[in-house]
């Protein structure tokens, strides 16, 4: 199957489709939720959940004895949440920073979420296998009460960030003003953690633990890359999000299944290359385009004040003088002058230049702003 | 100051970040409609005064009061300009957004913000002259911009009482004076108005009302009465020679 096929049969496919849909629902309530972790410079918080929700997986499977999907997820959702309010109280009630406590909760439920797979593994019981998938996540497991329970949560999450919108903002761009505002700053900020640690229990399935933050972090830190409004950010990061999730799966569905999480994690990460690069604000490329634009301008400008001050001693502005007189000047060059004259400002006569009245305007204006600067 | 109103009133207040406090034993009126500077050395716990007074920090001992009542009851009363360097501003927003975000406490929770607030907003960004820039990313501001936009979000919560964490610092001479004569209009209005200061040349010509402090309270009162080198010398800890307004 190649990426056309994939693209024909996915409409018709009931796998296909179920699968397709469910990266990209993750990949949009992802990028959503994940502006926030990026905007509160949260994005080992990220990291530090998804290793977090591991025990909780096994210890789910070791309680119930269940592979059912949704039973995992809660045993997920609930060491995850237990390993976020353990980093925030470290943070709060001891002098560690945010970093060791991220550092600490993250290898340590790892460690100990391993430790009980292994445990699993050895079990003489032929249900076990399978669990592992949390891991690096395997797509191809969803089925369509998992894509059902990601499209519920997201509507839910789409909600709640529609209703504390301004909530939201006002926290995450000053929050101890928030407080004197009276607002409950706690409870928004709980909020919005929980809200992230619920998308990342959800792609856990997909992506697995190890690379859950990256679909997290990457659409939301591409997004940034192209607006400057909030709002804007969120959408974007929930489309490139989305556009992951179709095209990380329609890659690894016709390249003879490769893993679909990390593939997915790869065109997020393109996003973000390609955004860093390529947008018009904040891109590296256009930042040197302008500098290099700008840095030409200033030339220009500078050749038509060397002008200025030649003309200024005539009566007679528009007196024509020799272009020679400019060879000393190191702004001159024959396409500098071509473009002064393009601009209306000066007007060459063989090897003659004269100021036009405009051009003598516009180098008198550069003059005033300058001493209106200094 | 008998029959004057107290607009701010602390009693015994200490605080601490660990096991070392930060503030000690503070005892300080601000009466209604001065415009008071709290002056002391870096590190003296002028910002964890304001934020103390503000419930952003819980101190260990005593209490504030706002016209009689608990902080707790009077949020809306005051304002508060914290320190530019506080938040960042990179975030993606724009200046008229964050002055807007003052009227978010009389909005209280869930109610968006709607035409009322934005004219709100435009007046005070008018105020501090700042019209122009009203859609400009806030990140694309200078520091003495930002500063300007910290007030006018202050002044669309149209509070009694404001709290200022240095406005001044990183402004060039011309925001000042435009800034000073904010805060003298709002005096002017009957508002009470408290400026944490760096510049102590400055102090007799700005405010009316000073307050020394270096982890215990030096002393507070009339500019007038108290702002002489002993207090200074006190405060700073070295002999203290500034040009005091006679
Ligand atoms: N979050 C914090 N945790 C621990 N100590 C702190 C914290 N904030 C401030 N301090 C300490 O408390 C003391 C007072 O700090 P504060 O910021 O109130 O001083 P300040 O008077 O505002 O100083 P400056 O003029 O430099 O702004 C300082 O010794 C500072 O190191
Ligand atoms: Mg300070």
């Amino acid at each position: 199957m190649n990426i056309q096929e994939y693209f024909e049969l996915v409409w018709t496919d009931y796998t296909l489709r179920t699968i397709t849909l469910g990266t990209a629902v993750l990949g949009a309530i992802c990028g959503m939720l994940g502006s926030f972790a990026v905007l509160r410079k949260q994005s080992l918080l990220g990291d530090a959940i998804s290793h977090a929700a591991l025990p909780g997986i096994a210890l789910a499977f070791l309680i119930t004895g269940t592979k059912d999907s949704g039973i995992l997820l809660l045993g997920a959702l609930v060491s995850g949440l237990v390993g976020t309010f353990w980093i925030r109280g470290i943070t709060s009630k001891t002098h560690l920073k945010s970093d060791t406590a991220l550092g600490l909760i993250l290898s340590i439920f790892f460690g100990f979420g391993m430790l009980l797979l292994t445990f699993i593994q050895k079990q003489p019981n032929a249900n076990q296998a399978g669990l592992d998938k949390y891991l690096f996540g395997q797509a191809a497991t969803l089925v369509e009460s998992d894509v059902q329970l990601m499209i519920i949560v997201t509507g839910i999450s789409l909600f709640v960030m529609l209703l504390f919108w301004k909530e939201f903002k006002i926290l995450l761009f000053d929050a101890d003003y928030t407080k004197t505002l009276g607002f409950n700053t706690k409870f928004i900020d709980v909020l919005i953690t929980f809200l992230i640690v619920l998308a990342i229990v959800l792609g856990l399935q997909t992506v697995g633990v190890v690379l859950m933050s990256a679909i997290l972090l990457a659409p939301a830190a591409a997004a940034r890359q192209w607006t400057n409004s909030l709002g804007t950010m969120v959408l974007l990061a929930a489309v490139f999000g989305a556009f992951s999730g179709v095209f990380g799966t329609a890659i690894s569905a016709s390249q003879n299944n490769l893993s679909t999480g990390p593939v997915i994690v790869l065109v997020a990460g393109t996003f973000v290359l390609f955004s860093f690069i390529f947008s018009p604000k904040r891109g590296l490329l256009f930042r040197e385009i302008r500098f290099r634009k700008n840095r030409t301008n200033l030339k220009l400008m500078k050749t038509l004040q060397f002008m200025y001050v030649i003309a200024q001693d005539h009566e007679n502005i528009s007196h024509p003088h020799a272009i020679r007189i400019l060879n000393n000047f190191q702004g001159y060059t024959k396409g500098s002058l071509k473009k002064l004259e393009n601009e209306g400002w000066i007007a060459t006569h063989g090897q003659q230049w004269a100021m036009t009245p405009k051009g003598f305007k516009q180098a008198e204006e550069m003059y005033n702003q300058k001493t209106v600067n200094e | 100051m008998d029959n004057q109103k107290l607009a701010v009133q602390i009693d015994d207040l200490t605080v601490a970040y660990n096991y070392k406090p930060v503030l000690w034993d503070i005892d300080l009126s601000v009466p209604e409609g001065v415009l008071m500077a709290i002056v002391g050395p870096n590190g003296a716990g002028k910002s964890t005064l304001i934020k103390t007074i503000l419930g952003i920090i819980k101190p260990i001992a005593g209490s504030v009061s706002i016209y009689g009542k608990p902080y707790s009851k009077q949020r809306k009363m005051v304002a508060y300009v914290p320190q530019k360097g506080s938040v960042d501003w990179d975030f993606p927003t724009t200046a008229l957004d964050v002055v807007m975000m003052g009227t978010y406490g009389s909005l209280g929770w869930i109610k968006r913000p709607g035409q009322k607030e934005k004219k709100i907003a435009l007046e005070s960004m008018e105020k501090v002259g700042m019209l122009a820039f009203k859609n400009r990313q806030i990140s694309q501001l200078s520091g003495g911009q930002q500063q300007r936009v910290f007030l006018a979000r202050a002044l669309a919560q149209d509070a009694a009482i404001y709290l200022m964490d240095e406005p001044f610092q990183g402004v060039d001479a011309t925001t000042e004076i435009a800034i000073i004569n904010i805060l003298k209009e709002l005096r002017k209005a009957g508002k009470t108005v408290v400026v944490v200061h760096h510049d102590l040349q400055t102090v007799p010509e700005y405010f009316d009302w000073v307050t020394f402090l270096n982890v215990k309270k030096i002393a507070t009162g009339p500019v007038k009465e108290i702002f002489n080198d002993d207090n200074l010398t006190k405060t700073y800890g070295i002999n203290y020679k500034v040009a005091v307004n006679k």
